[in-house]
């Protein structure tokens, strides 16, 4: 139930090779998520998965079958959309209860599968509206409702929280992380923000350009990740990158040090600087540093507030333990 | 959407619709073509014969035929102006806070609705008739002679007609325009130190830049053939000072019965269309296109 | 606009938009008044404003001399049967470019629409000649013909701009949860397009009714709708202001109302989609 499979999957558009060759494993009851800039292919991949796009070349394998040909409606998936898609003409109840009547289900079996949703997600009063009478996060769980009924063997989400303002995407993914604990139903998750992908994923699958570059746990991609794209992709803020003889001091082309493994200091450091830009959020401080010897701009941060201001000097240590090395092609090593 | 149709299932689609309006624009306009060049007179059947270029040269050099020419062009201008400048103003007007304004707007819209029979007679018996109009009754209050619009100013007469008919048009399509200009671009505006008059000139005048050009295409396209108005009003008179290209030829059509004549001129008059749209196009094919 | 616009401010310009806009209404407005007035009051001088008689006898006048009710049933027939006819023509045309659409989709589109743009009177003289040999002369059935080609173009492309506007994700939505082709037509997307449909029936109507130019040269007697039957008052003998404005508001009437709730299809619909 709910393991997925891709085989050299490739999506080509005339002469553009949206994706060139994807292999990937996705196992049953995984929280899968696909993260990457704009235009790295992950929602084409998403929809490919769906059966919204026919895939160029490759295979698709779900629960052992090859769905490759097989028509959305067939594969057994549900899919959140970003703008959620809603039926306009349509109440909430009905907007549920859709694709149980595609499948033909019986009316009392409809009600109570609806109904139950309903309850579930907080909907229960407002079974009876229309969904341009709802709210932003409403809607999202109408989709949400409308995607959980059929009981799939995985759930697609495309960028759902994309349009909802910030306060209302905190709540949003502790709901649906919530739900997968609930259900233990497959996730399929593209973002291409990064917190969101490190909090809710068992399992990250990072895309640019059409490519897999590194497939692994948040931790894993946190700890150890394999190039330099992954390495700048993953963690907020970005892993300081240094090259030239900064980075040969580190036996490394290039060396990268995340921002809250340096450790600061008034008086003695390796790297000595001038600060630019400090942020003090009272939880963290985050500090822009313009590192002398050409080292350039280095961002560190400190727990709780440390005293310094623009124009003042620091020395900054980063941690031996958490230096990544990078060779010349950009990929780490260990 | 490919997986919505096939190839072939939309072009069957599609096809009705393609073949009528083919049939629509060939047919009539090849049977056009053909009588143009004969000599050919319904009140004298059986005597048709091919006549070459003749009735082309006929039409053209007929002194009717470079006052229609020009009644057309006054038509075509004399309402343009005036439902542009009118429409920006109303428009203008309409866009501002004031009680009512739903209602204001179905007050100035509805002449649009009228059809332009009715439009016609009501301003041609109602109003400008000399004797029993308000107009004349107006001129009298103020001690002046009434004024014989038909017959003393028929063009200017039928300009007023139409442009009346069509003012809520352009106002209406300006208004739209109007009412989508973001209302922070105009605080910026203000913030910036620009005056009403200003804002008016590099803000607003350029935002509508692409809505004004729509509706003198549109408007032109349906000017160049007003007929109605005239017909039930002066019918092209006094003589032809108020006939335009489409009441000339429809008056050799159905009133002269002289086939070849009215033919020759219906593709004298669409050659001139194509050449007006062809110009209009060229000019505003880039706001369009926007 | 400053968003706290003072109260004497509003007051000013609803004074000034009130009275041009009873302005530009007024000659309706006074056609409406005439037709209750007697044939004597309706040329009075001063002439009476609201302070007269009130008297429905032109109406009956206008009834019993001429058979208006034939005329209002020409319009009917056919300003709906050309309406109802480009319809069951277009909706699969503009469906299938909507849908489906191809390089050269856009291309037959604007040429639909240049049809439009040829003036009718280049091809009068072989209309009338078809129409007089084909018995279809004062017909319904011809001027139903006629009217349906002209106005074609503008149902196509009104279809078509609504059915663009139905968002593809919804239809999709449709086929995740399991819908067929069928049933996506039946339960998603005519539902969706049904607003669209209405809102083109509601302007093509206006069109056909006040069409002018048609009408009056292919009808006569059996045939004519209103916009010709008024059309035979631009001569009449004796006083008729009166019967004219009865006759004229009787004609003009159905299409107000109509338009009351027309005003975005009418800018949509005549700019082709220009505007929105």
């Amino acid at each position: 139930m709910g393991s997925i499979t891709l085989s050299k999957v490739s999506k080509v558009f005339g002469a553009h090779a949206v994706i060139p060759s994807i292999d990937l494993d996705i196992n049953n009851g995984e929280f899968v998520v696909f993260v990457g800039p704009s235009g790295c292919g992950k929602s084409t991949l998403l929809r490919l998965i769906a059966g919204l796009e026919d895939v160029s070349d490759g295979d698709i394998v779900i629960d052992g079958k090859n769905a490759t040909e097989l028509p959305p409606a067939q594969r057994g998936l549900s899919m959140v959309f970003q703008s959620y898609a809603l039926y306009p003409h349509m109440s909430v109840r009905s907007n549920i209860a859709f694709p149980l009547k595609m499948a033909g289900e019986d009316k009392a079996v409809i009600d109570k599968k609806v109904t139950d949703a309903a309850r579930v997600l907080n909907l229960t009063d407002y079974l009876d509206r229309k969904p341009r009478q709802l709210s932003g996060g409403q809607r999202q769980r109408v989709a949400i409702g409308r995607a959980i009924v059929r009981q799939p063997k995985a759930f697609l989400f495309d960028e759902p929280l994309s349009n909802l303002d910030a306060a209302l995407r905190v709540n949003m993914r502790l709901e649906i992380s919530q739900l997968h604990q609930d259900l233990k139903t497959t996730m399929i998750y593209v973002t291409h923000d990064q917190v969101e992908a490190m909090t809710m994923a068992d399992k990250i699958v990072v895309l640019n350009r059409g490519r897999i570059e590194q497939v692994g746990s948040p931790l894993d991609l946190y700890h150890k990740p394999d190039n330099l794209f992954v390495a700048g992709f993953i963690g907020s803020p970005r892993m300081n990158i240094v090259s030239g003889p900064a980075a040969a001091a580190y036996q490394a082309h290039t060396m990268g040090i995340r921002p809250e493994h340096l450790a600061l200091s008034k008086e003695s450091g390796t790297w000595q600087g001038t600060v630019g830009v400090a942020e003090h959020l009272g939880s963290d401080t985050f500090l822009h540093v313009n590192v002398d010897g050409g080292v350039g701009t280095v961002t560190a941060r400190v727990s709780g507030d440390f005293a310094v201001t623009h124009g003042d000097r620091v020395f900054l240590t980063p941690d031996p333990q958490r230096v990544h090395r990078f060779d010349e092609k950009g990929l780490a090593v260990r | 959407m490919a997986t919505l149709h096939t190839r072939s299932a939309a072009r069957l689609m599609i096809a009705p619709s393609v073949l009528l309006l083919l049939a629509w624009m060939i047919v009539p306009l090849a049977m056009t073509i053909y009588f143009s060049f004969l000599r050919y007179n319904l009140l004298m059947p059986g005597m048709e014969e091919f006549a070459g270029f003749s009735n082309y040269s006929y039409f053209l050099t007929d002194p009717a035929f470079f006052q229609a020419l020009f009644n057309t062009l006054a038509i075509v201008l004399g309402v343009l102006f005036i439902t542009v400048v009118g429409g920006i103003a109303l428009a203008l007007l309409l866009d501002q806070p004031m009680f009512g304004q739903g209602i204001v707007r179905i007050l100035v819209i509805a002449p649009f609705l009228i059809m332009p029979t009715v439009a016609a007679l009501v301003w041609k018996n109602m109003f400008m008739n000399p004797v029993n109009g308000l107009f004349a009754w107006i001129a009298k209050l103020f001690g002046l002679q009434p004024f014989d619009f038909l017959a003393n100013a028929p063009l200017m007469s039928v300009i007023l007609i139409v442009a009346w008919q069509w003012l809520p048009f352009a106002t209406l399509i300006l208004l739209t325009a109007l009412q989508s200009l973001d209302e922070e671009q105009k605080e910026a505006a203000q913030m910036d130190g620009a005056g009403a008059f200003s804002r008016f000139i590099y803000l607003v005048l350029p935002h509508l830049s692409r809505a004004i050009t729509v509706v003198i295409l549109i408007q032109t396209i349906f000017l160049l053939s007003v007929f109605a108005e005239i017909l039930v009003t002066t019918n092209g008179g006094p003589g032809t000072q108020s006939t335009n290209l489409t009441f000339l030829v429809y008056a050799q059509a159905l009133l002269q019965f002289d086939v070849g004549g009215a033919s020759a001129g219906g593709i004298i008059a669409v050659i001139l269309a194509n050449i007006v749209a062809f110009f209009l196009m060229r000019m505003i094919g880039k706001t369009l296109e926007a | 606009m400053a968003r706290n616009v003072s109260t004497q401010r509003k007051i000013v310009v609803t004074v000034v938009a009130w009275t041009i806009g009873i302005l530009i209404f007024f000659p309706i407005l006074w056609t409406f008044l005439t037709s209750f007035k007697t044939e004597a009051e309706a040329i009075a001088s001063p002439p009476s404003l609201f302070f007269f008689d009130w008297t429905t006898e032109n109406y009956h006048e206008v009834q019993s001399r001429s058979n208006y009710f034939l005329h209002f049933m020409n319009s009917v027939v056919v300003s709906f049967g050309s309406t109802l006819i480009g319809l069951i023509i277009a909706i699969p045309s503009a469906w299938a470019m909507a849908f489906s659409p191809t390089k050269r989709t856009k291309d037959v589109l604007m040429w639909m629409l240049s049809t439009k743009m040829m003036p009718s009177v280049g091809v009068l003289v072989p209309m009338y000649l078809m129409f007089r040999n084909t018995g279809l002369l004062d017909t319904r059935t011809g001027l139903v013909i006629v009217l349906t080609l002209i106005n074609l173009p503008i149902i196509i492309w009104m279809l078509y701009t609504y059915f663009k506007e139905i968002p593809g994700e919804i239809l999709e939505a449709a086929r995740m949860d399991g819908a067929s082709l069928s049933k996506e037509i039946i339960y998603v997307l005519t539902p969706m397009a049904i607003p669209g449909i209405a809102s083109t029936l509601l302007l093509n109507i206006i069109l056909a009714w006040n069409e002018a130019f048609w009408t009056l040269n292919l009808s006569a007697a059996k045939a004519a709708p209103l916009t010709a039957f008024i059309a035979s008052y631009s001569s009449p003998e004796g006083l008729f202001y009166a019967k004219l404005s009865a006759a004229s508001t009787m004609a003009i009437a159905p299409i107000l109302i109509l338009g009351w709730f027309s005003q975005k299809q009418l800018v949509r619909g005549l700019t082709f989609g220009a505007v929105k």
